[in-house]
């Protein structure tokens, strides 16, 4: 794994609040282009509301996220937007064809060919269903099918949200076979997972969030050999953290 | 018959191309005083259609505001009176359609990199079941509405009488036989256009 050590990403002082809820809060924060970043975090530490905010789908309620050095605005600008995508934890399939719902990303762009839908299907055991209607598929299919329809875009930064949730190991495999050729490619990733065995094997660093906050960040191989915080230790060794 | 469907289809029509939008910007956005077009969008629902028929009758006779158009008793005063009946039918249930369409896809779309158009036409397109459904819903409030077009086209033979009113005239008149049989062929115009509403709603699955 490789990595430039531009910032694709910028955080200061982010918060986010629902209500009167703070669900988010990030002091500091790069990410580096190129980069995998794995979140780890029990459930409702912020992880998805993060890719959230990153993807522009909602508006800080304090502080500034910076993409590649300028400020992103609120709604994004769609030539931003469209150098980002997210694989969200439920993938919603459009009521038609697995390939149609591959080329959504493409069709929007103006794009009328087939593109990389055979090979992206293929790859990922679902060249047989290419013509099915997509919302039949099982709830593993439709995730290998919403992570092809994110790579048929090559996006420069790819947001993950439990992207191997409920696969068996051989499509496990496959999904993180696919997002090795994303790093390949120098894209950069968000990967949220409550998989700590995952974002080992794929992330460059790792960083904790507990009840929306940092607990620790660093790089991969540190982060799970010497957490520096008890927090971090617990959490690693599977105990109750919050 | 002509007459019928010509009125009845072209009220459908314009009915469509502005409620559908109309449903959907309401379905899908946040503005305020929604809640109020909300309401009235239902209210329009359970419009009588006599009271509608009454409506555009004053609007244009002569004394009206659009009096000068001199439209009524003609084929689009009939037309103008089926539209505002149809016309709620038609937004409020594009309106629930598009509400019902998860708004998690909604999201999902624009992190593909859809446009605000594209992403309320995908949701549209999500909906086409419940769009079918709403255009299916007024045909059937204007094909077989009688009160309206009563007032505001006169039942002029030859000019401003459809299969209703003319149902209407003939059991007055004690004709049952032709009136029955004028029945059996609104019943079938009916279908007929139902069965091609559905296999256009085929066609887009």
């Amino acid at each position: 794994m490789t990595a430039s050590h531009s910032p694709a990403f910028e955080l200061s002082g982010l918060r986010h609040r629902y209500g009167a809820r703070t669900v988010l809060n990030i002091p500091r924060l790069s990410i580096p282009r190129g980069e995998t970043l794995g979140v780890i975090g029990p459930s409702g530490a912020g992880k998805s509301t993060l890719l959230r905010l990153l993807q522009g789908l909602e508006r800080p309620s304090e502080g500034t996220i910076e993409m590649d050095g300028a400020r992103m605005p609120h709604p994004l600008p769609l030539p931003v937007a469209r150098r980002i995508t997210t694989v969200f934890q439920r993938p919603l399939m459009l009521d038609r064809t697995v390939r149609d719902n591959v080329l959504f990303g493409l069709r929007v762009r103006g794009r009328s060919d087939r593109g990389p839908a055979g090979p992206l299907l293929e790859r990922l055991g679902l060249a047989h269903l290419a013509t099915a209607p997509a919302r039949r598929l099982s709830g593993g299919e439709a995730q290998r099918v919403a992570l092809a329809r994110a790579m048929a875009i090559e996006p420069d930064v790819l947001l993950l949200d439990e992207p191997a949730a409920n696969l068996d190991p051989a499509n496990v495999a496959r999904v993180e076979a696919f997002i090795r050729d994303a790093q390949g490619r120098g894209t950069t990733i968000v990967l949220v997972t409550h998989n700590t065995h995952e974002a080992r094997r794929l992330s460059h660093r790792t960083l904790l969030l507990i009840e929306g906050c940092v607990v620790e960040t660093g790089p991969t191989a540190a982060f799970f050999e010497t957490p520096a915080e008890a927090s971090t230790r617990a959490f690693l060794a599977g105990e109750l953290v919050y | 018959m002509w007459l019928t469907f010509q009125v009845t289809g072209l009220a459908l029509v314009i009915a469509t191309a502005v409620g559908v939008p109309v449903g959907a910007v309401v379905g899908l956005t946040h503005f305020p005083g929604r809640r109020l077009v909300t309401l009235l969008l239902y209210t329009g629902m359970g419009l009588p259609p006599v009271v509608v028929g009454l409506v555009v009758y004053m609007m244009l006779s002569r004394s009206g505001p659009l009096g000068s158009l001199d439209w009524l008793f003609t084929p689009p005063a009939m037309i103008v009176a089926q539209t505002v009946i149809a016309f709620p039918l038609v937004a409020a249930l594009t309106m629930s359609a598009v509400e019902g369409v998860d708004p998690d896809l909604r999201l999902q779309v624009r992190a593909l990199g859809a446009t605000r158009w594209q992403t309320g036409w995908t949701v549209l397109r999500e909906a086409r079941i419940g769009l079918t459904a709403a255009i299916v819903a007024a045909f059937g409030g204007i094909i077989s509405e009688v009160g309206a077009v009563m007032l505001v086209g006169g039942n002029v033979e030859g000019q401003t009488r459809v299969l209703t009113t003319a149902i209407v005239l003939s059991t007055r008149q004690g004709d049952f036989a032709l009136a029955m049989a004028l029945g059996i062929v609104l019943l079938l115009l009916a279908l007929g256009a139902n069965a091609v509403l559905l296999q256009l709603q085929g066609r887009a699955r």
